[in-house]
């Protein structure tokens, strides 16, 4: 049924009807609303679930872990701060295998605070083994929920999944969401049957130590695992379509690009306004377009490889940076195109709405004017050098 | 696929630690003993076994050899021997 509902609100009508056995979080800005509404859904009795009230995000984290360790489908959420002291027991969480399904209402990094959406968190986490998908739309998130708990708790898989939305714009958007009913979720999403867990009749262990003759092997077996990821998620996107008549490709999306010379690559809500905007130049006869990158866990290098093979210039738009080097991915997609004989000619990267600044269209349209010839290894677009100074004081 | 996960339990038995010796393991001379279970009791691998006097011996394989039996032992009656 279409309602008319914030993203928070969605997202934590979607997760109660994917029936966690377990749910547990710490409030933070701008994730508080989804583990609000939930809380309200299991003190109205609404929601089936054990809410575990918790004094820090690396106890949620470590909470969520042992109930999946012990059959039990789970959820949290975090961001920023909260999602980065996670961090010790999110490595856990997908070295042990365990499918937890997080949400993060992306959010800059201290110092300085800041409360406004960037992806550094989220991005920050990329090598902890976790499956990472960045949606555009309050839809999409909602739909990517389901596919998560799916695919995470598929056999083959057995890896966390982690949604991450843009803070604000998705979290606290409004927007008018198709949400499916308890039946076809049900259908979709059958009740989790671990192949593995704790249990005082069969006793295990999990997270034990494992000396050099042992590590590598899970540490292979995580990397092969994100492999056959890639392979899967059509077949599981393929069975979400047939239930609930939404189709995605799942890995990217390409907007425009067929006949395009000038290609942004982007991820998550800021897709949105690209689109606007290669409308818009479209309409002028510029031939342009956008390569959404939905999957960022498991990099999906052989559709982004067909998708901007025969592309002449590329514009990487990161909103996060790896600070002394290179931007995420622009790095990666560069990387995708090393010692490729079909390749762009130009590979460029742009930072940009770092702490929330916001991505206007003419933002966006800066980008395709400084998408020349001339390749741009890192360039910041919407900088004040008015606040910057060469000494303190 | 999947490396190596999950352990069952029981490992401190199936593995044989007694090979992590080095140079010296106790000797138990049964002579002078008095059952008083020191050496039992304090053997931190749990290894060593006895109820009567002069009944006491250990588990070589999971012994690692670290003395606290030959020391406590009030009649001296343990004493640490080089390994063949």
């Amino acid at each position: 049924m279409k309602e008319l509902l914030e993203g928070s609100q969605a997202i934590a009508k979607i997760v109660k009807l994917c029936k966690p056995g377990v749910i547990s979080a710490y409030p933070i800005t701008p994730q508080t609303h989804i583990v609000e509404e939930l809380a309200q859904m299991k003190a109205d009795g609404q929601l089936n679930a054990e809410f575990i009230n918790v004094e820090s995000e690396h106890s949620a984290a470590s909470v969520v872990l042992g109930a999946v360790a012990t059959g039990v489908r789970a959820f949290t959420a975090s961001s920023s701060q909260g999602l980065i002291y996670m961090s010790e027991v999110l490595f856990n969480i997908a070295g042990m295998r365990l499918p937890v399904v997080l949400t993060c209402a992306n959010r800059a990094l201290s110092a300085p605070i800041s409360i406004w959406n960037d992806h550094q968190d989220s991005i920050s986490l990329r090598d902890t083994g976790w499956i990472q998908f960045y949606p555009e739309s309050i839809q999409e998130a909602v739909d990517f929920h389901l596919i998560a708990y799916r695919l995470g708790e598929d056999k083959t898989v057995m890896l966390p999944v982690m949604i991450c939305i843009d803070g604000y714009i998705l979290t606290h958007g409004i927007e008018v969401v198709d949400m499916p009913t308890q039946e076809e979720v049900d259908k979709f999403l059958p009740i989790y049957q671990p192949p593995y867990k704790l249990d005082v009749d069969n006793p295990l262990t999990l997270g034990h130590l494992a000396d050099p003759e042992y590590y590598m092997e899970t540490r292979y077996a995580i990397q092969e695992t994100h492999k056959e990821v890639i392979k899967l998620i059509p077949s599981v996107i393929q069975e979400f379509s047939k239930i609930f008549g939404r189709s995605y490709n799942g890995l990217i999306e390409e907007y425009r690009t067929k006949d395009a010379e000038r290609v942004i690559v982007a991820m998550g809500s800021v897709c949105g306004t690209i689109k606007e905007v290669v409308d818009e130049l479209r309409t002028k006869g510029k031939k342009v377009g956008l390569l959404k990158i939905l999957c960022y866990r498991p990099f999906p290098t052989g559709e982004i490889y067909e998708a901007l093979k025969n592309v002449s210039r590329v514009a990487v738009v990161d909103r996060a940076l790896s600070l002394g080097s290179f931007a995420p991915l622009a790095t990666e997609i560069k990387a995708t195109f090393f010692n490729k004989k079909k390749k762009p000619k130009v590979i460029s990267s742009f930072i940009v709405g770092l702490g929330g600044r916001d991505i206007t269209k003419n933002s966006i349209k800066e980008i395709f004017r400084l998408l020349t010839t001339k390749e741009r290894s890192l360039e910041f677009i919407d900088l004040k050098p008015e606040l910057l100074k060469e000494s303190y004081g | 696929m999947f490396g190596p996960l999950i352990s069952k339990p029981g490992t401190s038995k199936k593995n044989k630690t007694g090979s992590w010796r080095t140079g010296l393991k106790p000797k138990f001379l049964q002579k002078n003993c008095i059952a008083c279970k020191m050496c039992l009791l304090l053997c931190p691998e749990g290894c060593i076994s006895g109820e009567e006097k002069n009944t006491f011996i250990c588990d070589y394989d999971y012994c690692k050899g670290c003395g606290i039996c030959a020391a406590v032992c009030p009649k001296q009656d343990i004493e640490m021997v080089k390994e063949e």
